[in-house]
């Protein structure tokens, strides 16, 4: 009897989700993103190219870049704090928090620097 | 498939606030039964269920087994308050292939009761969750941030959709918020994400909704006279806010383009449009991506055309989401509305429904019978 008719080219077991790629990088202070074989950003981290589903590789981005909206939310059992989005120069966009000022100072286009917390996680502050 | 297929019947369950233990089931059944019988159609005849929910991740197995019939084409797709919209489509595709005649459409939640976060559990990006951002709610205050940045949209522009809202509701007396709003009032009130306040947001309450859609010919011996559906489009161009490319401009853009391609109709033709406004920049970008207006140009249309009682163009005319109802996923209900502005002499009646954080979007074009 035959072996199991699996194709030959199934694909391997995935080594490094993007998830835990982009984490492992965080932990060494890297604010990493993917870029396609054309060189496009990409950015949160996928496994293949969007549109073409081609291979993806991980860059180091600067960490400086501008925020591109930004929120402050109010909840009842919290003070008001800051959410945005942040264009890298690089050219990717990332979920993030502007600290270092009040969450209302913030503003479209002011230019931000990433800084790394005791758990890794990405913020920016104005440069 | 344009003018062959058509809204026969719509019905709506009680809403607002359901009584202890009412399941989101039991508010479909109520509206699904009102349909049936404003088409005039028994329930043995369903075989296509289309009905998704964000309590019941099987919706049209779940509404059928309450119905206790057997259909023979079913579609739960969960895209969010888009998916009502779409269900519109994914029926006429069916009928005209042959898989199903008279397809069921239909919607519930009891949010207002069980809670929103109960009801609606947010699927967040692994990439957002660690600055814990408060969805549905942030993606749209940053949306109208970004909107104000760019266009110089201002938060009077944003007050004058929910005023707009407030003005057709006090018309409804089925409206769950009938009490008199000015911008002022809009503005004062207490603000939970910037630039939005809270009567920048759309309700909380218990619905359901539901349509009988099927072929125009069958509809037309049928005692209501029929919306013919004649164009309607999908799109989705991403899920999560932070992958969106440009929060200006929403999916709305190619969902309606094919909606309006194939009515053979463009936006000036339009009569009235309910465009879901689950916060007050929702009805501002749709005006701007399906062509009511220049991108940019959405809040001086609000404020100075006017999209209430009296305004150049009536929009969402039940009060909408921020006034009339809203039962999680509203698309269902922006349809109802322009079944039934087609019903009171529109010629012309738009209805566009969005899901997710501005990710799915779908437009539905209808028109009465001189438009076949």
């Amino acid at each position: 009897m035959a072996g199991h008719p699996n194709p030959p080219d199934a694909p391997d077991q995935i080594d490094e989700s993007p998830l835990e790629g982009l984490r492992s990088r965080y932990g060494r202070g890297e604010l990493a993103y993917q870029v396609t074989a054309d060189g496009a950003p990409v950015f949160p981290p996928r496994l293949v190219a969007p549109g073409t589903g081609g291979p993806l590789e991980w860059r180091v981005s600067s960490g400086s870049g501008t925020v591109y909206a930004t929120t402050v939310l109010r909840g009842r059992e919290e003070p008001p704090r800051n959410l945005a989005l942040i264009d890298l120069e690089e050219g990717f966009r990332m979920m993030s928090e502007v600290v270092g000022v009040e969450p209302e100072e913030v503003c479209v286009g002011m230019a931000v620097a990433v800084e790394f917390d005791a758990e890794a996680v990405p913020r920016f502050r104005p440069r | 498939m344009r003018g062959r297929f058509a809204i026969a019947g719509i019905g709506e369950s009680e809403i607002g606030e359901a009584a202890p233990g009412t399941s989101a089931e039991d508010l479909m059944v109520q509206a699904s039964l009102a349909a049936l019988a404003d088409a005039g159609l028994p329930l043995s005849e369903v075989d296509g269920v289309f009905a998704a929910t964000t309590q019941l991740p099987m919706g049209s197995v779940s509404l059928a087994a309450q119905f206790g019939i057997r259909p023979r084409y079913t579609d739960a797709t969960m895209i969010g308050g888009a998916g009502p919209i779409a269900f519109v489509n994914h029926a006429r595709a069916a009928i005209a292939a042959g898989l199903c005649e008279v397809a069921l459409i239909a919607h519930g939640s009891t949010q207002r009761t069980i809670g929103r976060s109960r009801a609606s559990v947010q699927e967040i990006s692994p990439y957002e969750a660690p600055y814990s951002p408060r969805l549905p709610l942030a993606a749209y205050a940053l949306a109208a941030s970004r909107h104000m940045h760019q266009f110089g949209t201002t938060a009077e522009q944003l007050a004058e959709v929910a005023v707009a809202a407030r003005g057709w509701a006090r018309e409804n007396p089925r409206a769950w918020s009938r009490e008199p709003l000015s911008v002022a009032d809009v503005l004062a009130a207490p603000r939970v994400a910037d630039p939005l306040g809270v009567r920048d947001c759309c309700l909380v309450t218990d619905g359901g909704a539901a349509a009988v859609l099927i072929s125009a010919e069958r509809a037309r011996e049928l005692r209501c006279a029929p919306a013919l559906v004649l164009g309607c489009g999908e799109a989705h161009w991403h899920r999560h806010i932070s992958e969106m490319a440009d929060l200006t401009i929403t999916a709305a853009v190619d969902s309606g383009a094919r909606a309006f391609a194939e009515a053979g109709v463009g936006a000036a033709e339009i009569r009235s449009a309910q465009l879901y406004d689950a916060f007050t920049i929702t009805p501002i970008l749709f005006l701007e991506d399906l062509g009511f207006c220049a991108k940019g140009e959405g809040g001086p249309f609000v404020a100075e055309r006017g999209i209430g009682p009296g305004g150049e163009l009536p929009v969402n005319t039940n009060g909408g989401g921020l006034s009339y109802c809203h039962p999680g996923m509203y698309g269902l209900m922006a349809l109802t509305e322009a079944v039934r502005r087609i019903r009171a002499g529109d010629e012309l009646a738009l209805a566009h429904g969005n899901g997710g954080v501005l990710s799915a979007q779908a437009t539905v074009v209808l028109g009465g019978a001189g438009t076949a």
